[in-house]
């Protein structure tokens, strides 16, 4: 059965708008502005053609006639052993951010790290990285970071701040001070802080967690004992039920939850069984995207479903949610029941009372020990809301005489800031050690910045037991210090951090060999400490109960304060390429907006997205209605999306915007105004915990309107051929056992005036011979859609490792982004608040009898005879003709000297953004892989497999003169994704991990667009979700295409 | 009879070649020079202290030949036999044991003493060869001879075609023609149409391959930091490329060696006794000095102990530039292609400043890439390639011609643009 997969509302609804810029052959924008006149219509054309034509002339005689600059050689006056120019290193370290920790590889090429590969050694996440991860290598490079400590912003040296700090210590005369962090994951850097503790009696150390997980903690300590979380196992569950947690994107351990979540989402063809997810929540998410069924819920429904689920698995009577939610909680309670001790109920709500009934459900079907494991807990968590409150109040009341602060940024993320930064104001003096001038290290007077995660040492303690260790794979490059080492100096140490860690684990270890052995793998393991599993104490849950019985129903308008994947919450903001990287949701770039769903667009904007008329007035290019959200006065104003998948009384704002301009040039626009707005001060602070939601908004359309540049639209192509419908495919589990060769034989019988799927290579066309001969090696990639999140690492892996450049804001507006991959949200299914949602990550294809190659007017794409699809830059003159017969529409062309390439400097300085501009910054440039060649103006570019990685495992191969094996070779999205989605190989090898997913999936394979006789080299696996009901009825578009098709 | 004397002529013969195979292996016993030079020259000189003793007069400090052997063998062992001389040495050098030569045999031990001996007689001296530049003059290039030439007839022939028209014209006003008034030919339009196209030929042809040539340096013979030559370390010393250019079966880079590779040898070899080194302009280079100025550049005082951290790289001048769009792997062409240095850099190892050898252009990277033949055989990678294996069995493919580069996607653009 097929579905109708619809990218937009204007695509389902297929209006006027719609089919114009499907049928647009350039649909892109020129840079040059718009004067609203044609060429020849603009004064004296004719002089402005010479003076052009003159200046060309000049500047190649110019540029062509100098002399050739004498280059230097410069070696080594004393190479390192084991250092080769040229040739990288792989050095094993985490990546540490606000807690978060992720094993990885640091890939460092003639001493300066470029690249961030996972570390396949770790048992979390095994090789997986998240988008943040990846993006975070230029972070190191990033021009904002603060480069010396300062007092009151002058720049001091080390030994002049410590003797400052010292005295500052000494008069303190007995007040205490409060070592301020968020959630610190290394277990030397907690010893360093008992120290200086010990040596400061009357001190503390409080944690404080921008976005919290306090809830969970102490529902934790009330049902089990134990104030911490326990691991999941979404791998060993039948039956994952998730109320608001994010746990693909955003949720506590996203990357580690996704490779398990994808384990039980791949499908064995011969034994189709999956895992099944239902999803509650407010606002769309990545996970519930994902889910095989989701229910839109007010976020203050949230106590009362999970209250509702745990009687309807008890057997008791469902009452006090409404008929329509009534229904979805007990076909989830029958469910869950059905595989009990096989199925994970998970919240991300943060109060303590839903986390207890979780508790007492996840106890009611026999999680605990199964799906849930109480032996290693994590550490990436602590902070508590309540204690943070305390410290606001101490400050306020004069009680504290130093302020330390260590990547906390409560100026920004606490929901009433203004309090903190008085309370700040009455410190005796307060350090920052944060390595950015942030809102908090602005208003401290002395600040040490660290360094950056990939020059320091250090360790994550991620779960009891579990060490990852951080190596510096780069000299410092500014006079920066690890705050461990400034902690240890103030408590009169004798040794340095990396002594003090080293002791720490030769400690653990046991030997110095261990310790070395440990650190090149990056990861050690203690002897597990089998902990029985907590008893529940059952006396919470009534406890719990009673609270939520006396929770009140809210009528109005309610918000929900969400992280986006790339961002978090405001991680991600001063990184370029977080910021234009499309939301894997809303598809936007370098802003946050308000998120409403389509039946509250009625309502507030008087957009009626079925109304032809109305979806085009509103879809992408227009700028969009900027509404003014109100909450107990504190008022924000926002540009509104229409986001399918929101419930129709709740609206949505993402974390992380609105930061002050010190933080780089990705925070702000071209006017120095912030991107965004804060969101945070919509937060609640209720029962001693954060709550991320608030009621009583009251919304109103100020009548303005604002840009927001996304990119949804951007790539749609229609031809009679090759129909849009087509380019997904999608069904049921029931489907699938049902009829699973369903998708084969819809190929089959597009395949079949060609005799056939068999003959369809050769018969599909005139030219047999355009399908070459692939003597030696024909390389091939597979995506497995069921596999897939659409969490973008793999777009930033791309970024990273091909010289991707960031275009800024503007130049995204006028569909000039230059993302080799990207990820295609489709919807499908009636309901238009609550679609399913399938992602495809979509890179060239590179089509054996590819469109493109045969309109280049100077060869300059053309075909290997390894398969590939090759693009010559320096043979491009930018006709680009090759992208507009692009069927999937994914090359792109450098409108601009984006990436500085010119031999001209500065001369893009009036045509683009400052980011940009700040991209080619010498410093910003060290990140540059210098494998690929930094694309010129004028020339299309797209994904070339990682052409660099294929040749050099060609080359590691022929040295060791063995065949080439899987092994050698991992593209950069292969390496990058979580959940091992992507499978790339040599395809004409009969072994290869390529070769054995084609063969094994003969069911669910599909081309994209394949009846168009472009003989793709990347092959997909179709979708398969795991819903009851036999498919969704046709839809009513679908019919309306087969009608115009007809 | 004939067959005794066939049979004596053949046994003459025999003996005349195991003659000359036995006098081969007397030149290779003799090879003592290069055995010293790889072994030994290292630590010791023969007349000279270094980080070991002068070798000259080595036989009569060590009488008993036997215990030399072990020596040079296995010093270490040596020393534990407790022999009283060998201690002695061991203390005086300041307990640097000397290394283990246990691959030397006897003979070659005495080869290298023979050489020690002959080196130690003779005062250094340096003979210059005048061979080379007797060679020179034949080379003399013949073009202009050819383009006089050229004049000289073409002016001939411009006379002999004005002759022809004279005379033409007497003839016509004898015969009583009427004959329009010459034109002269600096006026005639078919001689300036001629002149022009000619014109237009040669300096289109000038333009267009100065324009090919813009960026191109073949030639290119910069003045380096060091007067450094290949001649006398990879020519006349036989050192291999690949001590110094450790990169270049490894990756991208050959690698330029940095100044602590330098001094591996140069804290020995502080100076230079070879031949007299002349540069291609005449002038005549002090080989001591260049290894002082080398001395700078490391931070080294002779007589002292060196600290390589006072080291400071060499500033050389890049001479092979490839554009940026272009890569190149060392590794590729030498580990696995098994092309010779010289295929690209030219006789590296006669040089005494580097000069670019070729052109180092596309079309010249193409050619070989379409000439030059796989180790299709050899590297186990090719064997991925069964239908050439098969084709090169049966005969499709012709054996001796091989499998070329081009075959296996040599030519193709991504294979050096990426």
């Amino acid at each position: 059965m097929r579905k109708q997969h619809w990218q937009s509302f204007g695509e389902l609804n297929n209006t006027d708008a719609f089919k114009q810029s499907v049928d647009n052959e350039f649909k892109e924008e020129l840079i040059v502005e718009d004067d609203n006149k044609g060429f020849l219509e603009t004064k004296a054309p004719r002089r402005d053609f010479l003076k052009y034509l003159g200046f060309s002339t000049a500047a190649a005689a110019v540029a062509a006639s100098c002399e050739m600059p004498v280059k230097k050689a410069i070696p080594f006056a004393n190479k390192p052993e084991d250092v080769v120019p040229g040739i990288s290193k792989y050095y094993a370290t985490t990546y540490v951010q606000d807690g978060d920790a992720v094993s990885i590889l640091a890939k460092v090429r003639d001493g300066r790290p470029i690249k961030i590969e996972g570390n396949d050694l770790s048992p979390l996440t095994a090789g997986g990285t998240s988008a943040r991860v990846q993006a975070s290598v230029l972070d190191l490079y990033d021009t904002a970071r603060l480069r010396f400590p300062s007092i009151d912003k002058n720049e001091v040296t080390f030994e002049k701040i410590d003797k400052a700090i010292a005295q500052e210590i000494a008069n303190l005369g007995g007040a205490p001070i409060v070592i301020l962090t968020n959630t610190i994951v290394s277990a030397s850097t907690k010893e360093v802080i008992t120290q200086f503790l010990a040596k400061n009696l009357g001190s503390k150390h409080v944690t404080y967690d921008a976005v919290s997980y306090s809830g969970l903690l102490l529902a934790n300590e009330a049902s089990y004992g134990k104030k911490s979380i326990p691991s999941y196992r979404f791998d060993k569950a039948k039956v994952i039920v998730s109320f608001s947690a994010d746990f693909l994107g955003t949720w506590l351990s996203p990357v580690e939850f996704s490779k398990q979540y994808a384990l039980g989402k791949k499908i064995d063809e011969k034994k189709p069984e999956m895992s099944k997810h239902i999803h509650f929540e407010s606002v769309a998410s990545l996970t519930g995207s994902n889910a095989d069924e989701r229910f839109l819920h007010r976020p203050s429904e949230t106590p009362f479903l999970v209250l509702s689920l745990l009687n309807a698995i008890n057997g008791q009577p469902v009452v006090g949610i409404d008929d329509k939610l009534k229904k979805s909680i007990e076909a989830t309670a029958k469910e869950l029941v059905e595989h009990k001790g096989e199925s994970l109920v998970v919240a991300g709500s943060n109060d303590l009372h839903v986390q207890v009934i979780v508790n007492a459900i996840n106890e009611a079907l026999q999680s605990n020990g199964k799906t849930i494991d109480w032996s290693s807990t994590f550490n990436i968590k602590q902070g508590i809301d309540a204690e943070f409150a305390t410290l606001v109040a101490d400050l306020n009341d004069g009680k504290v005489g130093g302020l330390f602060i260590y990547g906390a940024n409560p100026a920004y993320t606490w929901y009433d800031s203004k309090k903190f930064v008085d309370g700040l104001k009455k410190v005796k003096f307060a350090v920052s050690f944060n390595p950015k001038a942030d809102e908090t290290t602005l208003l401290c007077k002395y600040n040490i910045p660290d360094h950056h995660y990939l020059e320091s040492w250090g360790d994550a303690e991620i779960k009891t037991g579990f060490y990852s260790f951080l190596q510096p794979t780069i000299y410092p490059l500014f006079k920066t210090r690890q705050w461990q080492d400034s902690l240890l100096k103030w408590s009169s140490s004798s040794i340095d951090y990396l002594a003090f860690f080293k002791q720490y684990f030769i400690g653990k270890t046991g030997s110095e060999t261990a310790f070395d052995k440990a650190l090149q793998i990056g990861i050690y393991q203690a002897a597990s400490t089998l902990a029985s599993a907590p008893v529940f104490i059952l006396a919470t849950v009534s406890t719990a109960s009673s609270a939520i019985g006396g929770y009140k129903k809210v009528t109005g308008t309610e918000i929900f304060l969400y992280q986006k994947v790339a961002i978090g919450a405001g991680e991600g903001t001063s990184n370029p390429w977080l910021q234009e990287m499309p939301d894997p949701i809303t598809k936007a770039t370098w802003d946050n907006y308000l998120v409403v769903s389509p039946t509250m667009a009625k309502s507030l904007l008087n957009i009626d997205l079925t109304n032809n008329g109305q979806a085009d007035a509103y879809e992408v290019k227009p700028p969009k209605h900027v509404v003014e959200i109100k909450i107990n006065g504190v008022s924000v104003k926002l540009p509104t999306l229409i986001i399918p998948g929101v419930h129709p009384n709740t609206v949505g704002i993402a974390l992380g915007y609105g930061r002050i301009k010190s933080l780089g040039k990705a925070v702000v626009n071209d006017n120095g105004e912030p991107n965004g707005a804060n969101a945070f001060v919509f937060a609640s602070y209720k029962n001693k915990t954060l709550h991320l939601c608030n009621e009583a908004v009251t919304l109103a359309d100020t009548g303005t309107k604002y840009e927001v540049a996304l990119t949804q639209t951007h790539n749609i192509y229609n031809t009679n051929q090759g129909n849009r419908t087509e380019i997904m495919k999608e069904l049921t589990l029931a489907e699938y056992i049902k009829a699973p060769k369903e998708i084969l034989e819809e190929r089959e019988a597009e395949a079949k005036p060609y005799g056939g799927l068999s003959k369809f290579k050769e018969q599909g066309t005139i030219y047999p011979s355009a399908i070459n001969e692939r003597p030696g090696v024909k390389w091939g990639l597979s995506v497995d859609l069921n596999s897939c999140t659409g969490c973008g690492a793999c777009v930033i892996a791309c970024n990273a490792e091909n010289n991707v450049s960031v275009v800024g804001k503007p130049e995204v507006l006028r569909g000039h982004e230059m993302h080799w991959m990207r990820i295609d949200r489709y919807y499908s299914g009636n309901d238009l608040d609550n679609p399913k949602v399938v992602f495809q990550p979509l890179m060239c294809q590179h089509c054996d009898n590819a469109p493109c190659e045969n309109v280049c007017p100077v060869a300059a794409t053309n075909h290997s005879s390894e398969g590939l699809n090759q693009m010559t830059y320096n043979r491009c003159i930018g006709t680009r003709y090759c992208a507009n017969n692009c069927p999937y529409k994914v090359r792109r062309f450098n409108w601009a000297d984006y990436s500085g390439s010119d031999s001209f400097p500065n001369n893009q300085k009036e045509v683009l953004n400052d980011v940009v501009l700040n991209m080619n910054d010498d410093l910003t440039r060290m990140v540059l892989n210098p494998d690929v060649t930094v694309r010129a103006r004028g020339v299309i570019e797209k994904c070339s497999f990682c052409v660099q990685r294929l040749q050099a495992a060609k080359l590691t191969a022929k040295k060791e003169s063995r065949p080439l094996v899987d092994a050698d070779i991992k593209v950069a999205c292969q390496q990058s994704c979580p959940t091992n989605a992507i499978v790339f190989g040599n395809a004409n090898d009969k072994h290869s991990a390529i070769t054995i997913n084609r063969v094994e999936n003969p069911n669910r394979i599909f081309y994209s667009l394949e009846q168009l006789h472009v003989l793709p080299s990347v092959s997909y696996l179709a979708k398969v979700r795991n819903v009851a009901e036999e498919g969704e009825a046709v839809h009513g578009a679908e019919s309306k295409h087969e009608h115009k098709e007809g | 009879m004939a067959f005794l004397k066939r049979f004596s002529k053949s046994l003459f013969l025999s003996l005349v070649l195991l003659f000359s195979v036995a006098t081969t292996f007397e030149v290779v016993a003799q090879d003592g020079k290069a055995l010293f030079s790889q072994n030994c020259a290292s630590c010791h000189a023969v007349n000279k202290k270094l980080t070991g003793p002068a070798l000259a007069g080595v036989e009569d400090r060590w009488p008993d030949k036997t215990k030399l052997h072990a020596w040079i063998k296995n010093s270490a062992a040596f020393l534990k036999t407790g022999d009283a001389y060998a201690n002695n040495l061991y203390n005086e050098y300041n307990k640097v044991a000397m290394n283990l030569f246990p691959q030397l045999t006897d003979k070659e031990i005495d080869a290298i003493i023979g050489y020690v001996n002959t080196a130690a007689k003779e005062p250094t001296t340096t003979k210059p060869s005048d061979g080379d530049t007797a060679a020179k003059g034949e080379d003399a290039d013949n073009s202009l001879l050819f383009g006089i030439l050229t004049l000289v007839l073409a002016v001939i022939a411009l006379v002999l075609l004005q002759v022809n028209s004279n005379l033409k014209k007497l003839a016509d006003q004898k015969e009583g023609f009427k004959t329009p008034e010459p034109v002269a030919f600096w006026k005639n339009k078919s001689y300036i149409a001629m002149v022009v196209v000619i014109l237009f030929l040669v300096g289109g042809y000038y333009t267009t391959k100065g324009a090919i040539g813009l960026g191109r340096s073949k030639d290119y013979q910069p003045v380096q930091p060091i007067y450094y030559s290949h001649k006398v370390h990879a020519g006349v010393n036989q050192i291999n490329c690949q001590y110094c250019h450790i990169g270049v079966y490894q990756g991208k880079q050959a690698t330029i060696p940095s100044v602590n590779v330098c001094m591996n040898c140069h804290l020995a070899i502080n100076e230079y006794k070879g031949e007299k080194i002349v540069t291609e302009e005449g002038v005549e280079i002090n080989g001591t000095a260049q290894i002082k100025e080398l001395y700078k550049y490391a931070g080294y005082e002779e007589g002292k102990p060196w600290d390589a951290s006072k080291a400071k790289p060499i500033q050389w001048v890049r001479i092979h530039n490839l554009p940026d769009h272009v890569y190149f792997n060392h590794a590729q062409h030498v580990k696995v292609g098994q092309v010779a240095c010289q295929t690209c850099h030219g006789e590296i190892q006669k040089m005494g400043e580097v000069k670019q050898f070729a052109d180092l252009s596309m079309g010249w990277c193409i050619n070989c890439h379409r000439e030059t033949k796989v180790q299709f055989k050899d590297n186990g990678f090719y064997s991925i390639y069964e239908k050439y294996h098969a084709d090169l069995k049966n005969g499709k493919l012709d054996s001796t011609k091989g499998v070329t580069v081009e075959m296996i996607g040599g030519t193709e653009c991504q294979k050096c643009h990426y």
